[in-house]
């Protein structure tokens, strides 16, 4: 099975729910919000696809909507595939992916911390990067690359 | 009976031991720790919200800045994801000089690691003795690009300039001293009792807990895990390169040594090999939208100065897409993600970094340790917080 | 440009109990002679031992290490006795990027230093914020402390550090008893309570 028909199988499992948006030079497929748990459970438990390692979360601000982009690899067949989550810029919330891998905690930490995207479930939603008190997340597009909080050492 | 109250250690961010500005707030009963927790962004620069604002070429200097132990991979591992978006690939002989280049760095890296790891455990000495053997790699880069440890050498499509005259030389008369000075740092602490002891059993990492916390590079090779992205994806010309992918056993701290000590010797092969074939020929891609012109006979010819104030001020568009590629750092897998919209201008660059995914393990294996160990475990892991904070 | 004047008369607040019987021999008659040779005793042995306070933020505390390693060797300066604790130290090398959750540390640091102490801005961003006009980065270490040397480079050689060292040991060697003291602070407001 090549990384097309992974795709196309995918979309025959969970039809209208997932769709592929590019199969080059990665595999892109985007995911209903409330079906992202179990496709991620059924990528990574099914024998054929074991996509077992999670290399990194993160989130991209579309300025209507973010994206959350979730990135699997399958070590046992050297392949790795992309899930996005399309959330609403206002509310932007996904399920934690902790209970799945223990290695989703930091990256989810970072996508709050820059990005503001809540993941319900996470343990330990706190700010990572920055300071607890800062305002905004830099990695939305309003936020001005140069805005400075006040001195305050 | 008297009872023990437990108590909170703050573990820098100022501490000699800590790598860089981390904090490891370690909850102690007693002398053992019940948890532990890393807090971090202490450097955080916000280089991927700059990364927004640049031109994929100007974003390379930036990344120097990472890992800045191993500046030359980064700038590769940045190259090559830009590289797979526009879908090219560097001429024969830029692939070489950059193997050559990026496993000096990956020697490199793993002698600071080692040093001060024994700085950190009370081991003076072998600092002193890996700056002094990282010394002759750092002339060796300042020979090849100018400067000693930001090198900002590889570009999109090839390498900035090519191998200097004597380089090779250079590189070969390091090579013969270096297995040498490898047996002595094996000398000096294999053979000593105490960082044995230190390191034994401390800090044990199964394969499994391994992959679920997403450890990579050699921290995950010494859980037992043969995992090499150069051995799997075999990007540049690592196919024609023999080298093994040194694992450990246990996943104890001494594991991590082990590896770090074997792949400075499989990096040495790699170099070798890899300056025995370097064939003769161009070191960027024959594509006038990337490459800059051959400085030397632009002042004459003003088409060319023209594309070259061009290729400077608007740089190139890659198609719309995104893509993720991780590479083979010293320090794990350091990966790019970018999201093109067509324009010279990254629409989104995620850097995964390799150390900061490892250091989620650390609340995992501290509980239980003593607080001693801590210094070792955190060294075994060879963070950088450049990276980590990004 | 005109002359940074943020952090004026900052170490002039109070001579100290040394400095004051200082100004009263100097005004004796011959006593200029008396406080110029003490000055060159007092400076001569400062600058003689400058203990740094190891302070590695960022990639320039690699140079820094190297410096202090076997090529260069920092120590022929005298310089060489880094020093994990502020109270031991008197020149903070900061070496890198300083960002707002760290700001408030290196105050503190800063102000837990005994006088008399120094600042050497190693680097770029340590200097005006260097490459990173971001959202999180202070842009110079001037807007913490008062800065003696400035070491512009990315990351500097370890040469250039040991020029700055120098060109502050000219500066401790200019410095009288009679002007320096114990500056006066306002208390660190902290973020994170650390």
């Amino acid at each position: 099975m090549n990384l097309c028909e992974i795709g196309r199988e995918l979309e025959r499992r969970y039809d209208g729910l997932v769709r592929v948006v590019q199969e080059n030079p990665d595999l892109v497929v985007e995911v209903a919000r409330e079906k992202l748990l179990e496709v991620c459970r059924f990528l990574k438990d099914t024998p054929d696809f074991e996509f077992n390692f999670l290399i990194f979360i993160t989130a991209v601000d579309r300025v209507d909507y973010l994206e959350v982009v979730y990135c699997l690899r399958s070590m046992s067949n050297f392949r790795q595939i992309m899930l996005k989550v399309q959330v609403p810029a206002d509310n932007p919330e996904v399920p934690s992916l902790t209970g799945i891998w223990p290695a989703a905690g930091f990256d989810e930490r970072e996508t709050y911390d820059l990005l503001g995207v809540r993941f319900s479930g996470h343990p330990d939603l706190t700010r990572i990067l920055l300071p607890d008190d800062w305002e905004g997340h830099p990695l939305r597009k309003s936020y001005p690359v140069d805005k400075r909080p006040v001195r305050t050492y | 009976m008297q009872t023990t109250h437990e108590m909170v250690v703050n573990l820098g961010p100022q501490h000699p031991s800590t790598h860089g500005v981390m904090k490891l707030e370690v909850v102690m009963d007693g002398e053992y720790i019940v948890d532990c927790k890393p807090v971090i962004g202490q450097l955080h620069r916000g280089m991927e919200k700059m990364a927004e604002g640049m031109l994929y070429g100007q974003f390379i200097p930036i990344t120097d800045r990472l890992d800045y132990l191993s500046p030359a991979c980064n700038n590769l591992s940045y190259c090559l994801a830009v590289e797979k978006l526009l879908g090219i690939e560097a001429p024969e002989r830029g692939k070489y000089i950059r193997v050559i280049i990026a496993e000096m760095q990956r020697i490199a890296n793993h002698l600071v690691a080692l040093g001060s790891w024994g700085l950190d455990l009370g081991a003076w000495t072998i600092l002193l003795y890996t700056f002094r053997d990282r010394e002759m790699l750092l002339d060796l880069f300042e020979m090849f690009c100018g400067q000693r440890m930001t090198l900002n050498c590889f570009r999109v499509g090839g390498t900035t300039y090519d191998l200097p005259d004597g380089f090779v030389e250079k590189a070969r008369e390091f090579l013969e001293v270096i297995p040498s000075r490898i047996n002595d740092y094996e000398a000096l602490l294999t053979k000593n009792p105490i960082w044995m002891t230190r390191l034994r059993d401390v800090g044990v990492v199964s394969a499994e807990d391994a992959l679920a916390y997403g450890l990579t590079g050699p921290n995950l090779r010494a859980s037992g895990v043969k995992w090499d992205l150069r051995k799997v994806y075999p990007y540049e010309v690592y196919d024609r390169m023999q080298f093994d992918v040194p694992v450990g056993s246990r996943g104890d701290c001494l594991d991590r040594y082990y590896v770090r000590i074997q792949e400075m010797r499989q990096s040495c092969r790699i170099v070798q090999q890899a300056l025995d074939q370097l064939p003769p020929g161009d070191i960027m891609v024959d594509m006038p939208t990337i490459a800059l012109p051959n400085k030397e006979e632009f002042p004459n010819n003003f088409p060319e100065v023209v594309r070259h104030f061009h290729l400077l001020v608007q740089g190139y568009a890659p198609p719309e897409g995104e893509v993720y590629l991780g590479y083979e750092n010293p320090k794990g897998e350091l990966g790019f993600y970018l999201v093109s919209d067509g324009s010279g201008y990254p629409y989104r660059l995620k850097i995964r970094s390799p150390s900061f995914i490892n250091m989620q393990i650390f609340p995992k294996i501290m509980r239980g340790a003593m607080l001693a160990d801590v210094i070792a475990i955190l060294a075994s892991f060879d963070p950088v917080l450049g990276e980590i904070d990004r | 440009m005109g002359v940074d004047d943020r952090w004026k008369g900052y170490h002039e607040t109070d001579p100290g109990p040394l400095g004051n019987l200082l100004t009263k021999v100097a005004d004796l008659p011959g006593g200029q002679v008396l406080v110029g040779a003490a000055d060159a005793l007092v400076d001569w042995g400062r600058k003689c031992s400058i203990w740094p306070l190891t302070f590695g933020l960022a990639c320039c505390a690699i140079e820094m290490m190297s410096t202090g390693a076997s090529r260069y060797d920092i120590d022929r300066f005298g310089s060489g006795v880094f020093r994990p604790s502020p109270r031991h130290a008197d020149v903070m090398l900061v070496a890198g990027t300083i960002t707002y959750k760290m700001a408030p540390r290196v105050r503190r640091l800063y102000e837990q230093m005994p006088a008399p102490k120094w600042v050497i801005a190693y680097g770029n961003c340590a200097c005006s914020g260097g490459p990173f006009n971001t959202y999180s980065v202070v842009q110079g270490m001037d807007e913490i402390a008062p800065v003696d040397v400035y070491i512009p480079g990315c990351p500097p050689r370890p040469e250039a550090l040991l020029y700055g060292l120098m060109k502050l040991q000219d500066k401790i060697m200019a410095e009288s008893l009679t002007r320096k003291g114990v500056p006066v602070l306002e208390p660190v407001r902290d973020r994170q309570g650390a």
